[in-house]
C-alpha cells in the first residue's frame, strides 16, 4: 500500500479556512468567479426564455430586445386556451362587462374570447405518463439485467451485451418509418402503450450498460456477506445491492427521463391526438396572427420544470462517491 | 459448535484444479489456519466450506450432516472478509444487527445482543457511525462483531488482517485469538502470513499448487516439515537445504565438507536412500553451531543484526548460502572463515527425487 493510515483516525481533508494559504484563497475566489460567469453564460438562453414567456406579443418580438418589461400572463393564456375572434360589436359588449375574469380580460385585449382549454395540458400529461412509465420500466428492467450480467455466468454474455448495445446504434430517423408501419398494423399507433414500449426499449440498452458499470463496482463480498448472514439472494439484492447502486440508479433515471421527455422524432411520427406528447406540440402553438413567441416560451418553460425538479431531487445521488468507500482496496 | 469434515473435496475451474481432492477433519473448537502462497487454493477451500463456492466433487459435513449443497445461509457459519464487506449505507449498529434481522428477532433482543457484542469488542462508542468514517481496525472490529453476534457454529475468516497496517495487525491478531479462546468456536482462518499462522493456529494446513502439503501443529510444520516445499516456505529465512551424497554414515557436502550423520539416522538413510546416495540435508538457521572444532567450513558472506540476534550468511565453496542464527554479540567481518556444526537433534533429511522428508520414528 502506498499510503499509510494512522490507526485511530481516518484520513480527512481540512476545510478550515484559517489553514488555507493566502495564495490558495485567492485562486479559490478566482475559480468561483469563473464558475459563476460560465453558469450565467449557460443560463442566458433559459433566462431569456423565461422572460419571453411573461412578455406580451409586441414585447416578445421587439427589436432591439426589451430587458425590462411589464410581466403578463398573455403567453400562458394563449398556450392553455382555445379562443375565438370576436366581431367589433361583440368586443364592445365584452368591454362593457365588469365581471370578466383575468384570462378573458387578457384575451379581450386582442379582441378574443376564451372558448375552452387547449390540448397542451393533456399533452404535458401524456409526456409525464409516457416518460415516467418508460423511465420506470427501463431502469427497473435495466437494474435486473445489469445485475445478472454483472454477477452470473451467462452463456454468450458478451454477444448479448453487444446485441443490447446495438439497439442504440441506428439513428432514430432510420427506424421511424418501419416502426410507423408496424405500429399502424398492430394498433399501437398513437397509444400511450406504444410510446412507452418504444422508449423503454430504446432506454433499456443504455440503462443496462450504465447500471452494469455501477453494479460491477459493488464488491461481490457485500452480497456474500449477506448470504452467509442468512439472507436469500433476492433479499441480498434488495437490501444490499439496490442501496449501494442508488447513485447509478439515480443517474440512469435522470438520463432515461431526459431522453424520453425530450424525444421529438418518434413522438411526431407515431402520435396524433390521443398520445401526443409535449415536444412536437410546442412549436405548433401558432396564433391567428403569426408565431406566438410568448406562448412557445411559456410552453417550453412548463416543459422544463419537471426535469429540473427530478434532477434537483436526485442531485445528492448524482454526486458519485457518496456511498462508496467502505471496502478498502489493499 | 461444529466439527467440519472434508471428504475428497475438489474444485476445478475449467480443466485446471483450484483444489485437488482434499480430506481432513476439523475438530470442534479448533483454530485451523490454511496457509500458502497466493493462488494455492486456500481461499477456494474456505469458500467451499462456506457454500459461497460450489464443490466440483466431494462432500462437506458439518457435525456429521452433509451440507455440500446447502445454501450458505443454512450452514450456520459466519464469514469475515479481507476487505470487511461492511455495508456503507448502514451505521455500525445496523451492520451488526443485519444478521439478526435475517433471523427475525424482535427489536429489543437485537438491541441487547448488539450491545453485548459491542461491549466485548469495545466498539460501543462508534455504533452510530458509518463504516466510511471508521479506521481500518474499527472497521474490522465491526466486521467481527457482525460475525460474532449470531453465535454461529463456525467462523470462516479470509485474511481478515490482510488489509490492516502492520502495527495494527499484531494487536488485532491477539484480539482474534482471545475471542477464539473466549468463544471456543471452530475457526477456519486463511492467510499467506506464516507469522500469523504460527501465532494463532492449533493446526496449520499448508497448501501449494492446489494440494495440501502438510497438516500439523505450528511446532510440527516448523520442526518436521513433510517435504521441501514446507521446509522452504515456513520460517524466515526458510530451512537451509544442502545437496549432498551419502556414503556409509558420512555425507559429502559442497566445498569438500564432510558431515557425520547422527547415529540414529544411519539405518534409515541406509535403507531409504536411492543407490546414488543423493540426499538433501536440511537444518534451521538456529541449528547451526559456530565453533572452532566444527566439522564444516565456510566463509562469512554477510551478517545482519536483527536486534535480538544476528543472522549470519555463510558462503560454501560452491557458492550456495547457509543462514545461521547467532547471538547478537557475535560479529564477523565479511570473508572470515568459520567452522560450524549442526545440532544433531535438528537435522532433517530429504529425498531429492520425491522431495519428501525422511521419517525416523524411534
Amino acid at each position: 500500500m502506498a499510503t499509510t493510515y494512522s490507526p485511530s483516525s481516518p484520513v480527512n481533508y481540512s476545510t478550515r479556512v484559517d489553514k488555507v494559504g493566502r495564495g490558495q484563497r485567492i485562486s479559490v475566489t478566482i475559480r468561483a468567479i469563473i464558475a459563476v460567469l460560465i453558469a450565467v453564460l449557460m443560463l442566458v438562453p433559459v433566462i431569456w426564455m423565461g422572460m419571453t414567456a411573461f412578455k406580451s406579443r409586441p414585447e416578445a418580438v421587439a427589436a432591439p430586445p426589451i430587458v425590462f418589461f411589464n410581466p403578463t400572463l398573455e403567453g400562458f393564456i394563449s398556450l392553455l386556451t382555445e379562443r375565438r375572434q370576436l366581431s367589433a360589436a361583440e368586443q364592445a359588449v365584452m368591454q362593457a362587462r365588469t365581471d370578466l375574469d383575468y384570462p378573458n380580460q387578457i384575451a379581450l385585449l386582442r379582441g378574443q374570447t376564451i372558448i375552452g382549454t387547449s390540448a397542451f395540458p393533456r399533452q404535458l400529461l401524456n409526456s409525464l405518463i409516457i416518460a415516467g412509465a418508460s423511465t420506470f420500466f427501463s431502469v427497473g428492467f435495466g437494474v435486473l439485467a445489469a445485475y445478472a450480467f454483472s454477477r452470473f455466468d451467462i452463456p454468450g454474455k458478451d454477444d448479448l451485451l453487444f446485441f443490447i448495445l446495438s439497439q442504440r446504434m441506428l439513428p432514430a430517423v432510420v427506424v421511424t418509418i418501419p416502426i410507423f408501419l408496424m405500429y399502424k398494423e398492430v394498433g399501437l399507433y398513437d397509444t400511450h402503450f406504444g410510446m412507452i414500449l418504444l422508449y423503454t426499449s430504446f432506454n433499456l440498452s443504455f440503462s443496462v450498460w450504465l447500471l452494469k458499470g455501477f453494479i460491477d463496482e459493488i464488491p461481490k463480498e457485500y452480497e456474500e456477506a449477506a448470504l452467509v448472514d442468512g439472507y436469500t439472494r433476492l433479499q441480498a439484492f434488495r437490501k444490499i445491492v439496490l442501496p449501494q447502486a442508488i447513485t447509478g440508479i439515480a443517474a440512469t433515471t435522470v438520463f432515461s427521463l431526459i431522453f424520453s421527455w425530450n424525444e421529438y422524432a418518434f413522438a411526431l411520427m407515431l402520435t396524433s391526438d390521443v398520445a401526443r406528447t409535449a415536444p412536437p406540440s410546442i412549436p405548433l402553438v401558432l396564433g391567428t396572427g403569426g408565431i406566438e413567441w410568448a406562448a412557445i416560451a411559456a410552453g417550453s418553460l412548463a416543459f422544463l420544470i419537471p426535469v429540473v425538479i427530478i434532477t434537483f431531487v436526485l442531485r445528492k445521488h448524482l454526486l458519485r462517491g457518496v456511498t462508496f468507500g467502505a471496502i478498502r482496496k489493499g | 459448535m461444529a466439527t467440519i469434515e472434508l471428504h475428497n473435496v475438489e474444485k476445478k475451474f475449467g480443466e485446471s484444479f483450484a483444489v485437488k481432492p482434499l480430506n481432513m477433519k476439523i475438530n470442534n473448537g479448533e483454530f485451523i489456519v490454511f496457509l500458502g502462497p497466493s493462488g494455492c487454493g486456500k481461499t477456494t477451500t474456505l469458500r467451499m466450506i462456506s457454500g459461497l463456492e460450489a464443490v466440483t466433487s466431494g462432500n462437506i459435513l458439518f457435525n456429521g450432516r452433509d451440507v455440500t449443497w446447502l445454501h450458505p445461509s443454512q450452514r450456520d457459519i459466519a464469514f469475515v472478509f479481507q476487505f470487511f464487506a461492511l455495508y456503507s449505507h448502514m451505521t455500525a449498529r445496523e451492520n451488526i444487527s443485519f444478521p439478526l434481522q435475517a433471523q427475525g428477532l424482535n427489536k429489543s433482543d437485537i438491541k441487547q445482543q448488539v450491545a453485548s457484542v459491542a461491549k466485548l469488542l469495545k466498539i460501543d462508542h462508534i455504533l452510530d457511525m458509518r463504516p466510511g468514517s471508521l479506521s481500518g481496525g474499527d472497521q474490522q472490529r465491526v466486521a467481527l462483531a457482525r460475525s460474532l453476534v449470531r453465535k454461529p457454529a463456525a467462523f470462516l475468516m479470509d485474511e481478515p488482517l490482510g488489509a490492516l497496517d502492520a502495527e495494527f495487525r499484531e494487536s488485532m491478531r491477539a484480539e482474534i485469538k482471545q475471542l477464539h479462546i473466549d468463544q471456543g468456536a471452530t475457526t477456519v482462518y486463511v492467510t499467506h502470513d506464516q507469522v500469523e499462522a504460527m501465532a494463532m493456529a492449533d493446526r496449520i494446513v499448508i497448501m501449494s499448487n492446489a494440494v495440501v502439503q502438510q497438516i500439523g501443529s505450528p511446532a510440527e510444520v516448523y520442526h518436521n516439515p513433510s517435504n521441501l516445499f514446507v521446509a522452504r516456505f515456513i520460517g524466515s529465512p526458510g530451512m537451509n537445504l544442502v545437496n549432498g551424497e551419502y556414503r556409509q554414515g558420512m555425507i559429502n557436502l559442497p566445498g569438500d565438507n564432510q558431515y557425520r550423520v547422527p547415529d540414529r539416522w544411519r539405518s534409515r538413510l541406509d535403507k531409504d536412500l536411492p543407490s546414488s546416495g543423493k540426499v538433501i540435508v536440511g537444518f534451521r538457521p538456529e541449528a547451526v553451531r559456530v565453533t572452532q572444532e566444527g566439522q564444516m567450513r565456510a566463509n562469512v558472506y554477510a551478517s545482519d543484526l536483527h536486534g535480538g540476534y544476528s543472522m549470519l550468511h555463510f558462503e560454501v565453496a560452491d557458492g550456495s548460502i547457509i543462514h545461521a542464527r547467532a547471538g547478537r554479540g557475535l560479529d564477523y567481518a565479511i570473508g572470515t572463515p568459520v567452522r560450524f556444526d549442526i545440532e544433531p537433534d535438528m537435522v532433517r533429511f530429504f529425498n531429492p527425487e520425491t522431495e519428501a522428508a525422511m521419517v525416523n520414528r524411534e
